[in-house]
């Protein structure tokens, strides 16, 4: 009997393997329909206009529309600088911590999830009742001053301020993801060693190792930039995604086709970086075993 | 390894050590400082303002609670519930689609599908929020592509509606899911599903005895975040339905920008302290079901 009921069970089980694809086709197929569709439809809405027929009209008029090209400007310089100031306060934080300062680990972690359990329309909220202070306590100091700087409407740095802290848990993953890969210790005393002063061996030694990480962590916080809403338009200011919202009113299609466009050179560019991570994995997984 | 470090060193061992130490803290010190003062001001100033109301007349603050109780009553109240009602449903939903999908990608032998879902998955978990919603609007919103060619409005049908904000929603708490689940269901040993089966287990049996046990914290931590995720989105939400559904996020922006009543400023403030509150106890309970799902992976 004991020896009966395997032999009894291993048949089915053989079968089992093959009955379950199926299942797991219409599983596949039915995600791939609802994924795909509504970007395909996107597509069909932006060039089949009821009463105009077929006409490309909303792509061609993108580049001549009031704002557009202001708009991404301001996203993208404002991308560009977030990248840096976090990449600057991340990158000396996290080869430091790896090298001396493991005790502050914990803290640094917890630190870059906060942004996490504070929403950002709450984290909004926040900012908005500090930018209050200025006019309302501080109009008579130096430091209004400051508070107007912050919001220059060419250039917010206080958008800047809240990107950066919104990108940190991003950041600090793929940093650690990266840092977690290569032997940070050894490459910086080999690099002393050969005579390197500190920022030599981190430039010339760490960086480069770090290549993968860093343009990991650069595209997501350019994406993040490229697509935020929430804080921008809570604080009044216009870069792309709420230029976007802006021209909706009176373009339908032409607000659809930039979704469309931002939200397939977003995908595109991020998962070319997922295919360079791709291929850069085998050597890291041979190089730890 | 500290050992052999300093030994080989040719200078004294005391004094690079604890210059070491020193420039350890002295890279930390600027990411601690910029966070203090771009994150810890706005959120004590949120903290702050949550308890505080100013008079009109005198200009005079005092401390209260009055703010935290307005934000829990009328229409506070109202789309209190319905953002946590539209993000535990589309969470749940979210949940099983994404366990069927990841446990379709981590059995199939093609590895190439597998890297595929798993990108597109990371992309689209992260980044939709207005072209999203602007997509949706194009394919099922009132003049949108399926709702002419179908004649989906004679049935009924409505986007700007709880269950079509739903339906968007899901487009990136499907894929967080396949992302969070996909580990743990990577931690399921065949050998487990082999001894089950030598033990006369049918594959209902694997799954209610041996496989749900073993996932049973990651599921609940992947639920735990989408509800997180989801109760967090403003920016869809914002672009497509306006104020036809009561969530709490539109609600902190009216409240913000005087949409409502001026002066409701505080209360946004307190609005917004619930809403860290309840993203407080998502971590809360994702952290440690995260940690002890870990267990099963190592």
């Amino acid at each position: 009997m004991a020896r009966l009921n395997p032999s009894i069970r291993l048949s089915p089980s053989l079968r089992l393997k093959p009955s379950i694809r199926p299942w797991r086709g219409v599983i596949l197929a039915f995600a791939a329909l609802y994924f795909v569709v509504p970007l395909a439809a996107s597509v069909v809405f932006t060039v089949d206009v009821p009463g105009q027929g077929l006409t490309a009209d909303a792509y061609t008029e993108i580049l001549g529309t009031e704002g557009f090209l202001s708009s991404l400007r301001l996203s993208l310089e404002l991308a560009a600088v977030t990248i840096a100031v976090v990449l600057l306060l991340m990158v000396p934080a996290m080869v430091a911590l790896r090298l001396s300062a493991p005790g502050l680990r914990p803290v640094v972690e917890v630190i870059c999830s906060l942004p996490l359990v504070v929403p950002p329309i709450a984290f909004v909220a926040g900012i908005g009742t500090v930018l209050q202070w200025g006019p309302e306590y501080l109009s008579t100091t130096p430091l209004f001053q400051t508070f107007v700087a912050l919001q220059n409407p060419t250039f917010p740095v206080v958008l800047v301020l809240a990107y950066v802290v919104m990108a940190l848990p991003f950041v600090y993953r793929a940093l650690d993801a990266g840092l977690r890969s290569i032997d940070v210790r050894t490459l910086v005393e080999a690099a002393r060693s050969c005579g390197a002063s500190w920022p030599q061996a981190l430039v010339r030694a760490v960086l480069p190792n770090l290549r993968g990480a860093l343009l990991n962590a650069a595209f997501l916080t350019l994406a993040l930039v490229l697509g935020e809403f929430t804080v921008a338009q809570l604080l009044g200011f216009q870069p792309f995604a709420v230029w976007i919202v802006t021209v909706s009113g009176s373009q339908a299609q032409l607000s659809v086709a930039v979704s469309v466009l931002s939200l397939l050179v977003t995908w595109a560019l991020l998962l070319a970086l997922a295919a360079f991570g791709d291929r850069r994995a085998p050597s890291r997984t041979a190089s730890q075993g | 390894m500290t050992a052999t470090a300093t030994s080989a060193d040719v200078v004294p061992a005391a004094s690079p050590k604890r210059r070491r130490r020193t420039t350890g803290w002295l890279a930390v010190v600027p990411l601690l400082v910029f966070v203090a003062i771009a994150f810890g001001v706005p959120a004590l100033a949120m903290l702050n303002g949550a308890f505080t109301v100013k008079d009109p007349a005198t200009g005079a603050t005092s401390y209260t609670t009055a703010n935290l109780t307005a934000s829990l009553q009328g229409a506070y109240r109202t789309a209190l519930i319905g953002s946590v009602k539209l993000s535990a449903v589309s969470a749940a939903i979210g949940a099983l689609f994404g366990l069927l999908i990841a446990q379709a990608v981590v059995t199939s032998r093609f590895h190439a599908l597998r890297a595929a879902v798993l990108t597109a998955s990371g992309v689209l978990a992260n980044f939709g929020g207005v072209p999203l919603a602007f997509a949706f609007v194009a394919t099922l919103g009132n003049a949108g592509v399926l709702t002419r060619h179908f004649g989906l409005a004679d049935k009924g049908w409505n986007l700007y509606s709880f269950w079509g904000l739903t339906l968007v929603y899901l487009y990136f708490l499907i894929p967080l899911m396949v992302l969070t689940i996909t580990p743990a269901l990577d931690g399921l040993r065949a050998q487990w599903r082999e001894a089950a089966q030598n033990n006369g287990a049918t594959a209902v049996q694997y799954w209610r005895h041996v496989a749900l046990p073993v996932l049973a914290p990651s599921l609940l931590g992947g639920l735990v975040l989408l509800f997180g995720s989801a109760f967090a989105a403003y920016a869809t939400a914002a672009a497509m339905v306006g104020s036809a559904v009561p969530l709490v996020t539109l609600q902190i922006s009216d409240a913000i920008s005087g949409n409502v009543l001026v002066g409701q400023q505080n209360v946004a403030l307190a609005l917004s302290l619930d809403m860290v509150l309840v993203a407080g106890l998502v971590m809360a309970v994702y952290l440690p079901l995260q940690r002890r799902s870990a267990r099963w992976l190592a």
